[in-house]
């Protein structure tokens, strides 16, 4: 069914190949230079041509997402990545040593933030997400648009991925897990006792 | 096409150290650090501990973040933890549907098939035919939850701890949870 079967793998390969290595090492030792968030990575990898992004390897699209980021950031110009050379000096950016490099993967950096509103939501009410088709990023599967669930647990108010993908504001809400049934989702396919849980922020959430 | 993605890997990283965006020492580090350090034996020693200690269980249930940290581990896709406890009635199966979520200071970098179109699109329609692509069926009467990560939350699954096991410590328990039992795709 669909893209096949799905293939187990021991504990421990987590490369299959060097340049995957050097690709995560660049994607996150880049992010030192605070030019852009995890959003806007998501977001520079999910808006790929989708025919690209299903015909390249995870972490090909990892590279891809990455060239696009430091082309629109002005750190390199997509002459010298057609080129494959520098061509002018870089800009004045923070780089990481490897001590800094250590620090700042065991760093907790929260994405939650206090807001003056209450939330909407508490545990056990009755929900409908809307639908939403952005232009932009979002962070609310489309399976799961348009469908009436449970809100399961509140998380407090966090960063927002559709604004913070575009920009430096974070635009904060409310966040909740929801509970949906596999038949709400997916009809007579699902098992019946089949629960399908997503993360959504208030804003994705109508009371139902 | 994997040839291609190596030079051009090679080029890119290049141009940013020649520019001065990254330092070797950096990159070295950060692979070191997921390829040995950070892996899923973090997670399988909470796992152990939450079977031994039930004060310790409950405080990873109500704060997993916390209850993680007291034992060391933490930081980068650990940051708002959450704790499910696989029961006979409810199994639970972890996701990221969008993209990779996951909780990397307790079960390091995902598996390639975590990542892959086929996990991520049929686990949350039909998760017990991506359960048979592991070998496991679950007992009947057991409902399946499927967790889509949607969010900054990252999922631990605490698989239930094997019949027999009454008189191992808590360092031959650890070494009895596997990776993907953590995740959903495994039972013990």
């Amino acid at each position: 069914m669909g893209f096949g079967r799905v293939v187990p793998e021991p504990e421990g390969e987590y490369f299959h190949a060097d340049w995957e290595r050097r690709a995560l090492a660049l994607t996150l030792a880049i992010a030192a230079a605070g030019r852009w968030n995890i959003d806007m990575s998501r977001h520079a990898r999910e808006s790929l041509p989708p025919a690209e992004y299903l015909g390249s390897s995870y972490y090909a699209i990892w590279v891809k997402g990455l060239e696009r980021l430091l082309v629109a950031a002005g750190l390199v110009g997509a002459d010298e990545l057609e080129q494959r050379r520098v061509l002018r000096p870089g800009e004045p950016v923070r780089a990481w040593t490897a001590d800094d490099a250590a620090a700042a993967m065991a760093a907790v950096v929260p994405y939650d933030r206090p807001v003056d509103t209450p939330a909407r939501f508490a545990a056990g009410d009755a929900v409908r997400t809307r639908v939403l088709h952005p232009t932009g990023h979002t962070r609310l599967p489309r399976y799961a648009r348009g469908k009436a669930g449970v809100v399961e647990r509140v998380h407090g108010a966090h960063v927002l991925p559709d604004a913070r993908a575009h920009g430096p504001d974070e635009r904060p809400q409310w966040l909740y897990t929801v509970r949906f049934t596999g038949r709400e989702l997916w009809g007579d396919a699902a098992a019946p006792d089949l629960g399908v849980t997503i993360e959504a922020w208030e804003g994705y959430l109508d009371p139902a | 096409m994997a040839e291609d993605m190596a030079e051009r890997v090679e080029a890119l990283e290049s141009i940013l150290v020649e520019k001065g965006y990254v330092r070797p020492d950096a990159l070295e580090e950060i692979i070191a650090t997921y390829e040995q350090d950070v892996g899923p034996r973090n997670g399988a020693r909470v796992v152990a501990r939450s079977w031994t200690d039930p004060a310790y269980r409950d405080r990873l249930l109500s704060d997993a973040t916390a209850a993680i940290a007291e034992l060391g581990y933490g930081g980068r896709q650990g940051e708002h933890m959450v704790a499910l406890e696989n029961t006979p009635d409810e199994h639970h199966v972890v996701v990221c549907t969008l993209c990779s979520c996951y909780p990397w200071p307790v079960l390091g970098l995902p598996p390639t098939w975590y990542k892959s179109p086929a996990y991520r699109s049929r686990v949350v329609l039909d998760p017990r035919s991506v359960l048979a692509d592991f070998g496991v069926t679950l007992p009947e009467g057991t409902r399946i939850t499927v967790h889509d990560s949607t969010a900054e939350v990252r999922y631990l699954v605490v698989p239930m701890r094997p019949a027999g096991t009454e008189d191992l410590d808590e360092e031959a328990l650890a070494a009895l949870v596997t990776r993907d039992a953590m995740i959903g795709t495994a039972l013990l």
